[in-house]
């Protein structure tokens, strides 16, 4: 049997929202991944036109690069602030931030409690790989009890460094948020249930319903000084026994109850 | 008072200003002397339909005038010195970005938490950038509330003119007195070139992308010396300053803010008692500095005095614009000290009687 072009049909390709620009990441990294699932999720929702990005400092800081609507870089940390600034100037667009987790647990720690307390209509995508990747692999507030990193060379020990900080935890009982969840993008199940937590912070956003954030473990072969591979498998088996999978808040469901 | 005539402190007027302007969005936290401004917009700007938010931080504060500046709003943020320590991070970003917006420095005594009282020691903070990065903002001086009303109004302007941050460097005094003044009528805020490219409403149109981030090889020294013709074109066109009775003065003084009052008065006092014919610049752009009249002058053999509550902050720019032509004397307080009207006139005197610079500081007095 032949197939004429006219018979193919698409059934997978470049989300609208992506531009066409090769991203940077290393071979297995989690970014991209993140970076399709809001592309997709903008388009699914058709707000393209209205969105705006805000892109951080970290290994995703040319994340302007990588998709196709208006973008902003912003300070270390300072994303949620600026996303603020945008959102109350221009209340009808959708906005959301895109850091990492040295960005938005540590440096700006602040930024991130507060904008999510005030609850701005922003959605925050937080990528959280446990690790200083754009840097060369420095311990992250994210990073594990005993993880080895550059600035932990023995491991991290919490009598030095503390423990490693759960960010949905810490922001699911502030009233002004209004979705948070925790996801994983290291298995096909796992992506396809990201997919649907990052839609749904969106939504959440269009709504005008408050805050949203959505929180992706993600691999950092490079940092982690693993195959992609392993770094695929070390999510499961190190991250998220500590970091549990699942949504910590969503205002939409006690609204049904 | 007719009805435009108002009685207003001053960190009110620039407030008011700042709505008549067409500023859109303000971001505060407070800090003493300049808390009247904050709670000024938290009350005026929601009531004028505008965004007031009072941010964790002064990081905060500026880098959400950073998003909103990015929008194509006029953008602003208020604090005094150690508030401002803190702003210098998105300042050196809206730089490199070039975004505009205002800001307004009331300062106070420092180094570190200092004290309260009114200073001009963040002279070299305001005007050689503050932050990191090779870059220049617009700082203005007013020396009344009227001046702290006009000069808002005129700071967003010339922000927007040249996409870049533009500040009032102001002090605890001006921001603390009332004083009458006629308020201008607002502006009809036009957002003029800004949507080649401001961020939202992107359909139908390439992407806008907003950044200070040039790591490819030759863009940043691009980049940078475009930002370096533009303040080179600033530095041209918009040395400010006003002119008090120096072309028959024996001492020209040069001052500005707080300092300039007191030496305003001072020459009035003098030339009345006759006790010395005194003059004076006084400054309104701090950066640029305006090193051509001070040129003009010094060409023509003038010798001048320094007046400011700073150790000599601003008498190196005097210096620098002199260049060695005539002597530059200093008058200096620090740490919230004020110069006196006598103090003046006594060190304008000394000035006379020297042949080279006279230096006198607070410890000198005692
Ligand atoms: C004020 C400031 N401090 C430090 C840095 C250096 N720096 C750049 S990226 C980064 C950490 C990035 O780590 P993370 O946010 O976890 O993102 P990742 O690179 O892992 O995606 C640091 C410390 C900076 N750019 N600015
Ligand atoms: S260093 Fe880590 S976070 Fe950075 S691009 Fe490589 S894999 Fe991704």
């Amino acid at each position: 049997m032949r197939l004429e072009v006219d018979d193919l049909k698409k059934v997978f390709g470049r989300p609208e929202s992506l531009s066409d620009k090769p991203n940077m990441y290393c071979p297995g990294c989690g970014h991209g991944l993140a970076h399709r699932l809001v592309a997709e999720a903008v388009d699914a929702l058709g707000l393209k036109d209205r969105c705006i990005g805000v892109a951080s400092v970290g290994c995703s800081v040319f994340a302007d690069d990588y998709f196709d609507f208006d973008f902003v870089q912003a300070a270390h940390g300072r994303a949620p602030a600026v996303a603020t600034g945008i959102k109350r100037s221009k209340p009808d667009s959708i906005v959301f931030t895109h850091q990492g987790d040295g960005d938005l647990a540590s440096i700006g720690a602040a930024e991130m409690l507060h904008s999510a307390n005030r609850g701005e209509m922003i959605t925050v995508i937080f990528v959280n790989n446990a690790i200083y990747g754009m840097t060369g692999g420095q311990m992250a507030p994210t990073t594990l009890v005993g993880m080895k990193t550059s600035t932990s060379k023995l491991g991290r020990d919490p009598k030095v460094a503390g423990y490693p900080v759960r960010v949905c935890e810490l922001l699911k009982d502030l009233e002004g948020v209004a979705y948070l969840e925790r996801v994983a993008v290291n298995t096909p199940a796992h992506v396809i249930k990201a997919a649907k937590a990052v839609r749904k912070a969106f939504e959440v956003q269009d709504e005008g319903l408050g805050f949203s954030l959505v929180e992706i473990l993600s691999q950092c072969p490079t940092g982690w000084g693993r195959l992609p591979k392993d770094a695929v498998d070390w999510v499961d088996d190190n991250m998220v026994p500590y970091y549990p999978l699942g949504v910590f808040r969503d205002v939409t469901a006690k609204e049904q109850k | 008072m007719p009805e435009d005539r108002v009685l207003m402190k001053g960190n009110e007027a620039i407030g008011e200003a700042a709505i008549r302007a067409g500023c859109t969005f303000y971001a505060g936290y407070p800090i003493t002397p300049q808390n009247e401004l904050t709670e000024y917009m938290s009350y005026h700007m929601p009531k004028a339909g505008r965004a007031f938010v009072q941010a964790e931080s002064e990081v905060a504060a500026i880098n959400m005038v950073y998003g909103a500046a990015a929008t194509g709003a006029r953008a602003m943020t208020s604090s005094s010195g150690p508030g401002i320590s803190l702003k210098q991070e998105g300042v050196s970003y809206m730089c490199g970005a070039e975004l505009p917006c205002f800001y307004a420095n009331i300062v106070r005594g420092g180094p570190g938490l200092g004290n309260i009282a009114p200073a001009q020691s963040d002279y070299f903070q305001a005007t050689r950038g503050g932050g990191h990065g090779d870059y220049r903002v617009i700082v203005l001086a007013p020396s009344t509330v009227q001046e702290l009303f006009d000069i808002t109004m005129l700071g967003f302007e010339l922000a927007d003119k040249y996409r870049n941050p533009a500040m009032i460097l102001g002090d605890g005094i001006l921001g603390q007195m009332r004083e009458p003044i006629v308020l201008r009528e607002p502006v009809e805020y036009d957002p003029g070139t800004k949507g080649a490219w401001s961020l939202g409403n992107s359909a139908g149109r390439e992407k806008h992308m907003i950044t200070s981030v040039r790591l490819a090889p030759g863009t940043l020294e691009k980049h940078n010396m475009k930002l370096f013709r533009k303040y080179k074109e600033i530095a041209e066109k918009e040395q400010r300053y006003e002119l008090t009775a120096v072309d028959d003065a024996e001492v020209i003084i040069i001052a500005y803010g707080t300092s300039a009052r007191v030496a305003k008065s001072a020459v009035a006092a003098a030339r009345e008692s006759g006790d010395i014919r005194l003059g004076i610049i006084r400054l309104i752009t701090l950066w640029p500095y305006p090193a051509d009249i001070i040129r003009e002058y010094a060409d023509k053999g003038a010798r001048f005095l320094v007046v400011e509550m700073s150790l000599g902050q601003m008498y190196e720019d005097a210096l620098l614009s002199v260049a060695g032509k005539t002597d530059v004397s200093l008058l200096a307080h620090t740490g919230g000290g004020l110069p006196a009207e006598e103090e003046i006139i006594e060190t304008a005197k000394k000035v006379r009687a020297s042949d080279g610079p006279v230096e006198v500081f607070p410890e000198a007095a005692e």
